[in-house]
């Protein structure tokens, strides 16, 4: 059953913006960009979506959620969020549940300045490695002539990715979450229209 | 007489959701009459009609535990209401058995004009009394139908109390 908390206010409603005008179309355009970025590793693609994403969030993380969600899903939200219409939006156009865990959540959404420790969402285990967390993180800029050097599945030889916004920590926790391997985190960075991909396959060179 | 307003007095069902019920239970030629021209064209949906199964949980004598009834088809949507025809910032909710989503349409705007101070008075005044009417007369026809078939046991009742069982076949 669904608690009191979970269930939707009048005035939840009232900040819900539109979802995907044709939603058959408009979600498989989105996941066909979902699967490109974690197909090609740190290669910058661009989501085309005719979601009212809810104000304060970028145009690619939304509509990325508003595609990968359903209400068999765990959703973390960064603070910001969780507090904001962002909430609301993807309950009411999703069905998913809110965690206030990040280990309990299969998809979690923030911002870059609030993205805790990766090792803080849930790894997976090394018999169900695909029930680790997906995280959408707003970054401010992505870049790929420049930045990290990235290795791996899905990268013939190596390219750059140069990422605004992510703590200094980030390279370390990176680092820590590719050695998990098979289990770990998979990472996708947006911000407005774009997004890339990290799999926890990808190894990072400063 | 049913009141227009939003609201709540304990445990008994609100305002809204009277009219919710009374909307969804409503024909759509009555809805179409009423609210048809105010539905305007180009809603703004947060969700189009879609159809899906509901399932249906009863307990015995209101009183027992749940148990699963059986599904029962029904179109929900949730809209805001053209904003070339009326100024109308509520989301308007519908659930209405069966498969019409022009009746779920019908309804949420009524429901999103309705919760609406201002533009309240766009809904004729007596529709949620003729739906109440025409639900009332409905049922009555029912009943009635319903009550031409009645049996009355009187024979069996007399039979068990005292007639010898013979003539009963083996």
């Amino acid at each position: 059953m669904m608690s009191q908390a979970e269930r939707l206010s009048e005035m939840d409603l009232r900040t819900v913006s539109g979802a995907f005008g044709e939603p058959v179309l408009g979600s498989q355009a989105v996941f066909r960009s979902a699967l490109s970025a974690f197909s090609r590793p740190g290669r910058i693609q661009t989501v085309t979506s005719d979601a009212q994403n809810p104000p304060g969030t970028g145009a690619a993380a939304a509509a990325l959620l508003l595609t990968l969600l359903d209400p068999d899903c765990t959703l973390w939200l960064a603070p910001r969020l969780a507090c904001g219409p962002a909430n609301a939006w993807l309950r009411f156009h999703t069905g998913c549940r809110i965690v206030a865990d990040p280990a309990a959540a299969r998809f979690a959404w923030s911002d870059a300045d609030q993205l805790p420790s990766l090792s803080r969402f849930a790894l997976g285990s090394e018999f169900e490695p695909e029930l680790s967390c997906t995280c959408v993180v707003e970054v401010q800029a992505l870049e790929q002539q420049h930045g990290w050097r990235l290795r791996g599945p899905g990268i013939q030889d190596r390219h750059h990715l140069a990422v605004t916004g992510l703590a200094a920590g980030f390279f370390a926790e990176w680092q820590a979450n590719h050695a998990l391997f098979p289990r770990g985190v998979d990472l996708l960075l947006c911000t407005g229209q774009q997004v890339a991909a990290l799999a926890r396959t990808t190894e990072m060179e400063a | 007489m049913l009141q227009i307003d939003g609201t709540s007095t304990d445990g008994a069902p609100t305002a809204r959701q009277r009219w919710l019920r009374l909307l969804s239970h409503a024909p759509l030629e009555l809805l179409e009459s009423a609210i048809g021209t105010l539905a305007g064209p180009n809603p703004q949906w947060l969700r189009r009609p879609e159809t899906g199964l509901v399932m249906v949980q009863g307990r015995i004598g209101g009183t027992g535990a749940r148990f699963n009834l059986g599904e029962v088809t029904v179109t929900r949507c949730a809209l805001r209401t053209d904003p070339a025809r009326i100024a109308c910032r509520e989301v308007g909710v519908a659930y209405v058995l069966g498969r019409s989503g022009r009746h779920a349409e019908l309804a949420a705007t009524a429901d999103a004009l309705l919760q609406d101070s201002s533009a309240r008075t766009h809904v004729p005044a007596d529709l949620l009394e003729h739906i109440s009417a025409w639900l009332e007369n409905k049922h009555a026809k029912r009943r009635a139908q319903a009550h031409a078939t009645r049996v009355e046991f009187f024979t069996i009742a007399r039979e068990s109390a005292g007639e010898p069982a013979a003539q009963e076949a083996p």
